[in-house]
């Protein structure tokens, strides 16, 4: 590696060679007789495969093996009972369209792509239902208790209060759609030693789930993930397509690539699952919530489960003494899901933020004064205090900043011709998590200090935020640290998921750091110099060229003291066009409340990006299913919307920055679901002010607010 | 799918023919040669032969003589024979511009571009941008403003911005966000990357 040279210590460490080139992503190691896999997908929704013509495929040029369920090499892990995950190539059956059922591997990837076209399958057919919604109407389709049902006080206490709203709120599927397409370089060797290049949010959970599978011992696989192009919770599971990459390069004892296509993209490694929620609100005349019901259907598939946090919030954001939620999973003939960012928090949020909004109109109150008015000091749900939180406070800022008080509450009173512009606001809360999680920090006599943990950066920042806590404990430099991540051989770590990494990683940085510093203190003791001397002159002295250590570090008892949260506020102000239905999103501010703010520069960035995902799930995204057929027709970036850069305003971002004092030592909290959870219903409740139509169902297209009365 | 690639009995038909002819004309052409290649896979490597093309270009002010099959993509070309693995697949049909090069100075989704169809072209790539260890004005306004969080489509984004300023199409924040909105950032850095575009076309001399 060459030296970085930071300009601003705020700067991303790794920041030179994204903008260079020179950050290796899994597909880009060269490796010695690399081979390139490409995969054979079904053509059928659900059914059994009869015959499997792989000859022409085989005899074509470059072509070394056709791998199936007719041939494929002993994954033992597979063969065992239990477990629900694909168990590709050890079944016949099919259970999606586009699931995959071959690999040819070649020795170039035009070869392989080639080949893959002469493979021809004949299938039996059953029926099936791709269709979620009459999933989930069909009285007689399988449904399964997602999540133990919860009660607070009385159930359904909204039916009887003063006043009530019951509405129903629906979200299609997502794709996750990280730039970079998912894949592996897996190279088997001689003594089960396996090396592989992967795409993932933890190395060490995709080099456990390998030697589950594989059945060799943990020590024999290496998992390099250096830099990874976006995951947003796709990357989160080893997915079948990279079992399958292994047991390729089992097979032929060469290196195998597997880069899968856009298209493989919304079939073989998760979606957001479709939700059909109902949300009840009962309310006395005074703007006192007196009863919250959210009931959920969320999309999962027939061959393994899905379940996420979609009640969640429900639960204890509002003061509320009567509560009761209800969440159900639906299977459907499509993929497995997996959590995308915000993950079920954001699907939930959609709809009880928008119901929170529908009820302030109801009371002809502004909302935000009644998300105030219902602001509890308690969490009611587990009967504990808040760490921190400043909810009121990010509030103020936000409203401020994005002029609350242009807003009127009458909807469609803001009209310029053909212009009608409206205010919303939502708010975002996602768990504070904090795992386990062990560092190796390196003190050098050249001034230099190493960090090493197995986690992950898949773009929030993870060196650059782990670099400033120790920068600033240690009073080094941030450019003469360096950190380093995405190898399976580090201390271990978690996956990147659910917002917790900085809490965990960088509370074991910290860790790490003042155990160094206490024995440099006692190096220096012990060569009578000065307690405050420098690491460098202490290690001089004591004729040392480094000194090195690992701590491990965990939550304590404080999470059972205490209801730990991070928020997020977020204010949308929204044109829409009164002949075409068009929404143009003008302005965004988001407010976080997420304790001590480690990395400002990334921070701002991780709410910006949050911000322009919800612009999407808010307006554009959805992926569509022809239900005759079972298959995806908006596969592609040019059919499946995701923002792009005209459709995204101003954003700012504005921080509460107040450390938590319980939940780590640096009293930082995660923000990248938080960044996103909410914001479609801000938009949602914009575009109701603006217009006074109410879009219940996402995305929110022109066509829909045309159509609304 | 390549449409070289569909699925039918003429491609095969056609490179089975190459092969047979190919292995008469060099059998009485050169008849050594044809002898050695007839033991092994002969006809495969005549095929292989046979179907290439020659191909000049230049990268990153080198100049590459290849023979390169005429159904590879500048793209892979980039990838994986050269291995210039800093101009970035995503598609792989001109939906998201991770792939941007310059070719001749513009803008190009290498993905949608042979690489025969490059011959005696000047390519630009993400890792030819810089003067040496010295960035280009653009990667460090990138890294200033961070223009980016995973950095997947960084080199598209910075590729397209470095043109998008020397088009002209750098006279507001709204003109310079719809020139890049061929460059799909899914991480979300847009304001990010229009800031960085709006400081290096101050001046608004060409970069």
């Amino acid at each position: 590696m060459e030296k970085r040279i930071l300009k601003d210590e705020n700067d991303r460490v790794d920041g030179i060679f994204k903008v260079t080139g020179k950050a290796k992503y899994f597909a880009e190691y060269a490796l010695p007789g690399l081979t390139y896999g490409v995969l054979v997908t079904s053509t059928i929704t659900k059914g059994k495969i009869t015959t499997l013509n792989t000859k022409a495929a085989e005899k074509a040029p470059g072509v070394m093996a056709v791998l199936s369920h007719l041939n494929k090499p002993s994954a033992p892990g597979y063969e065992q009972d239990g477990g629900s995950p694909l168990k590709i190539f050890y079944t016949d059956k099919i259970f999606y369209n586009g699931q995959p059922i071959a690999m040819v591997v070649a020795n170039t990837f035009e070869r392989a792509t080639y080949a893959a076209s002469l493979v021809e399958a004949t299938y039996t057919k059953e029926q099936f239902n791709t269709d979620f919604d009459k999933a989930v109407a069909d009285a007689k389709a399988k449904k399964l208790q997602g999540q133990p049902d919860y009660k607070r006080g009385v159930e359904d206490a909204y039916k009887t209060a003063e006043v009530k709203i019951e509405e129903k709120y629906h979200l299609p599927i997502e794709t996750h759609n990280p730039m970079e397409l998912h894949g592996m370089i897996a190279d088997w060797r001689p003594n089960n030693q396996l090396t592989v290049y992967a795409k993932t949010q933890g190395v060490k959970a995709t080099q456990g789930t390998i030697a589950n599978v594989f059945k060799i011992p943990n020590e024999n696989i290496r998992v390099n993930s250096e830099f990874v192009g976006g995951g947003f919770g796709m990357a989160l599971r080893t997915w079948p397509v990279e079992i399958a990459t292994i047991m390729a390069s089992k097979y032929l004892g060469k290196p195998v690539k597997l880069m899968l296509t856009r298209m493989q993209m919304f079939t073989m490694v998760g979606n957001r699952p479709a939700a059909i929620q109902t949300i009840g609100l009962g309310a006395k005349k005074d703007g006192t919530l007196t009863g919250i019901t959210h009931l959920a259907f969320g999309e999962t598939s027939v061959y393994e489960n899905f379940t996420e946090g979609v009640v969640n919030m429900a639960k204890f954001m509002y003061q509320c003494d009567n509560v009761n939620t209800q969440y159900t999973v639906v299977p459907v003939d499509l993929g497995v899901p997996i959590w995308m960012r915000g993950p079920g928090e954001a699907t939930g949020a959609f709809a009880l933020e928008s119901a929170i909004d529908e009820m302030a109109h109801a009371l002809d109150m502004d909302p935000l004064e009644f998300r105030i008015k219902n602001d509890p000091e308690r969490d009611q749900q587990r009967n504990l205090p808040f760490s921190d939180k400043n909810i009121k406070e990010a509030y103020r800022i936000g409203a401020q900043k994005i002029g609350w008080n242009e807003r009127k509450n009458k909807p469609g009173s803001l009209i310029e011709g053909q212009w009608k512009t409206g205010y919303g606001v939502s708010i975002g809360v996602f768990n504070a998590n904090r795992g386990r999680a062990s560092v190796k920090g390196i003190l050098k006599a050249d001034g230099s200090l190493v960090l090493q943990s197995a986690t992950s950066d898949i773009g929030p920042g993870t060196g650059t935020g782990m670099t400033l806590i120790a920068s600033k404990l240690m009073n080094i430099p941030a450019d003469r640290i360096t950190f380093e991540l995405g190898d399976s051989s580090l201390p271990p770590a978690p996956s990147q998921g659910g917002s917790a990494t900085l809490s965990t990683v960088g509370s074991a940085v910290n860790d790490v750091c003042v155990a160094l510093k206490s024995t440099i203190a006692e190096l220096a003791a012990n060569a009578n110099m000065d307690a405050t001397s420098n690491f460098v002159e202490v290690l001089k002295k004591n004729n040392l060229p480094s000194v090195e250590m690992t701590k491990q570090s965990q939550a304590g008892k404080e999470r059972e003291a205490y209801s730990m949260y991070s928020f997020s506020i977020h204010f949308v102000k929204v044109k829409v066009h009164g002949l075409t239905g068009v929404v143009k999103v003008d302005k965004i501010v988001s407010v976080g409340d997420s304790g001590t703010i480690i990395s400002p520069k990334t921070a701002r960035s991780q709410m910006v990006g949050g911000a322009v995902g919800g612009v999407g799930m808010a307006l554009t995204e959805e992926s569509v299913i022809d239900h005759r057929y079972g298959r995806y027709i908006n596969n592609n970036f040019a059919d499946y919307h995701v923002p792009v850069n005209a459709d995204i305003p101003e954003i700012e971002v504005h921080f509460i920055n107040k450390p938590d004092p319980y939940i780590n030592p640096m009293g930082a909290k995660g923000m990248g679901e938080i960044a996103l959870i909410g914001f479609s219903a801000a938009v949602a409740n914009a575009v109701f002010n603006a217009t006074g139509k109410r879009i219940r169902n996402l995305p929110i297209t022109p066509d829909k607010i045309l159509a609304s009365t | 799918m390549h449409s070289s690639d569909s699925k039918n009995n003429q491609g095969d038909s056609r490179r089975d023919f190459l092969k047979k002819s190919s292995l008469i004309t060099a059998v009485a052409l050169t008849p050594t040669i044809a002898l050695k290649a007839a033991e092994g896979q002969a006809d495969e490597r005549f095929a292989e032969l046979f179907e290439r093309i020659p191909l000049n270009l230049m990268v990153n002010n080198q100049t590459y003589q290849a023979s390169v099959e005429p159904r590879v993509t500048l793209l892979d070309y980039l990838r994986e024979e050269l291995h210039l693995t800093g101009t970035k697949k995503g598609c792989d049909h001109g939906q998201c511009g991770a792939c941007t090069v310059h070719v001749d100075g513009e803008r190009v989704n290498s993905c949608l571009s042979l690489a025969v169809m490059n011959e005696g072209k000047k390519i630009t790539t993400i890792e030819g941008l810089a003067n040496g260890n010295e960035l280009h004005p653009m990667q460090a306004a990138f890294i200033k403003h961070d223009g980016f969080q995973c950095g997947y489509c960084t080199p598209g984004q910075i590729m397209s911005a470095v043109a998008c300023v020397n088009e002209g199409h750098t006279n507001s924040r709204s003109e310079i966000s719809e020139y890049m909105s061929g460059n799909i950032c899914r991480c979300g850095a847009y304001p990010n990357i229009v800031d960085a575009i709006v400081e290096v076309s101050k001046g608004g001399n060409k970069i």
